[in-house]
């Protein structure tokens, strides 16, 4: 376990790195405006580091096995009863549920999610529920991932769903509150990260090994798309019902004014 | 003391309630669905504390480090009125971020090895890792010029609507046209670009800047930075499948 900490804590500082050389190179060359409590500022960047090193090692020792051994698991013939037949989609119930429950459970734990969540709440005077975004955020992935592993499983081509996924958000766009889409639009980015990315990739991959005439090398990408996709839906969604039942609400406390 | 020790007691039970649900499905398939015992029981325990430990951190020190940093230089760029030295900061923020990101380069690797099985690169190791490399730069460019695309937006105050529209309608068509063993890694690379330490910076440049920009709305022109830098590497990735085919 040192060695995963000392190889984890090299690769976070590369990553960071060119950050701060960057933001180093523009803060005292470019703008040469002095920083606002700089000593409070240096903390957090380490803080972020270190937190980020403990964060990876944990889960690479302790989630991320078992989350990958259970995605070639739950996909395995002998799993699913079907050992020399082959498999009918109907086949693969555990696939789905666990696809589900995983999307969900690691977009909850995203730390990038819940940077723009605790963002939008600040900005937006609470009027955007930090917790509320990041449940609405995972739900989109939960039924991404699930309607993903189902679309590998059925061998539908991949552009097509996507497609036709954007077009429904465009077409969702119009009639979402101005002040959301933004936001909606970002959190399909931001969902997919380190907790997310390596679970499902593996889900993916063993899905696409199994799966006869499937190749693990074509056919195991797509899960990331699509739970970059249905979260940008959930949060319109959401929006939109809301939005139309306090316009209700008011209209009905109206009416009974006037009486 | 106690006193003092509140905040922390309130992040650590919110991490805690953060990371329940991937303790609960983990658990659970393990145990009920497919039966099997826990592995080195003590790894998986001190690795489930460090987990803990490490989201607290990261979320004390965005609001103390990352958040105040990135808005004092939003500031900063606004007050000096250089919109080329924002957008050379905005690029080289993409730019530098996403080249060195871990969840690209496991990305760019698996690309190599199935343009390989597709006979687009030839089945050496050498040729498959100058693909991948290429790749790799592909996607950085993309998420830097994403972010320039983005701030210029903020700055000129342009729906996002009408940006998003055209890059997909650009990705639909440029579907139509690229090889199709290309078509899955660039639909996903969208997702894997915005690392986890970029993204906490560029919402607080983007909201910062939409907060001092005179007639911006933090909220309608302040989002949105992220939701370029997944959509370009799509494009990018279709463009540079399908010219490395021609090549």
């Amino acid at each position: 376990m040192l060695e995963l900490l000392g190889a984890t804590a090299l690769s976070t500082f590369f990553d960071v790195g060119p950050i701060v050389v960057v933001l180093g190179f523009f803060q005292f060359i470019v703008l040469r405006r002095p920083l606002a409590r700089p000593g409070r500022i240096l903390l957090g960047i380490v803080l972020v580091i270190l937190g980020m090193t403990l964060f990876l090692v944990g889960l690479e020792s302790a989630l991320f096995p078992l989350g990958r051994t259970m995605a070639l698991q739950l996909t395995e013939p002998a799993f699913l009863g079907t050992a020399g037949a082959s498999a009918d989609w109907r086949d693969y119930g555990w696939v789905y549920v666990f696809a589900a429950a995983i999307g969900f459970a690691t977009t909850i734990a995203e730390p990038a999610l819940i940077a723009v969540a605790l963002k939008a709440a600040q900005i937006s005077g609470g009027a955007v529920p930090p917790f509320g975004l990041r449940l609405t955020v995972a739900f989109g992935v939960a039924i991404g991932v699930a309607l993903g592993c189902l679309r590998i499983v059925t061998g539908t081509p991949l552009a097509w769903c996507i497609i036709a996924g954007y077009v429904v958000v465009l077409l969702q766009t119009m009639i979402t509150p101005r002040m959301i889409v933004p936001l909606a639009y970002d959190s399909g980015g931001v969902t997919t990260s380190t907790v997310t990315v390596p679970v499902v990739t593996a889900l993916g991959l063993g899905l696409a090994t199994v799966i006869p005439s499937r190749s693990p090398l074509t056919d195991g990408f797509g899960l990331i798309a699509f739970a970059s996709l249905f979260p940008i839906l959930t949060v319109q969604a959401y929006a939109w019902l809301a939005s139309t039942w306090s316009r209700l609400a008011k209209a009905r406390r109206e009416k009974a004014t006037v009486r | 003391m106690l006193r003092a020790l509140k905040p922390v007691q309130r992040l650590l039970g919110s991490t805690l309630r953060d990371l329940a649900p991937l303790f609960l499905v983990i658990g659970f398939f393990q145990a009920v669905v497919l039966q099997q015992p826990f592995p080195n029981l003590l790894d998986v325990g001190i690795g489930l504390i460090f987990v803990v430990i490490g989201l607290t951190l990261f979320v004390g020190g965005l609001k103390i480090g990352l958040f105040p940093l990135g808005e004092a230089m939003a500031e900063s760029f606004a007050r000096k009125g250089s919109l080329s030295a924002l957008l050379a900061f905005a690029f080289l923020l993409g730019f530098t971020t996403t080249i060195a990101e871990p969840a690209l380069i496991a990305v760019v690797d698996q690309a190599g090895a199935a343009a390989a099985a597709a006979n687009v690169v030839a089945d050496q190791p050498d040729a498959i890792a100058r693909y991948a490399l290429w790749l790799r730069i592909t996607v950085a460019l993309s998420v830097g010029i994403a972010l320039v695309i983005g701030v210029i937006r903020i700055v000129r105050g342009w729906p996002i609507q009408i940006l998003i529209i055209a890059g997909y309608t650009g990705i639909a068509a440029m579907t139509a046209i690229a090889p199709p063993e290309i078509v899955g890694i660039a639909y996903d690379s969208g997702g894997v670009t915005t690392s986890t330490v970029t993204v906490p910076l560029v919402a607080a440049l983007g909201v910062g800047l939409a907060s001092v920009i005179r007639g911006r709305n933090p909220v309608v022109d302040g989002f949105g930075l992220i939701a370029f830098a997944s959509l370009t590497p799509m494009m990018f990735v279709l463009a540079f499948g399908t010219i490395w085919k021609q090549l």
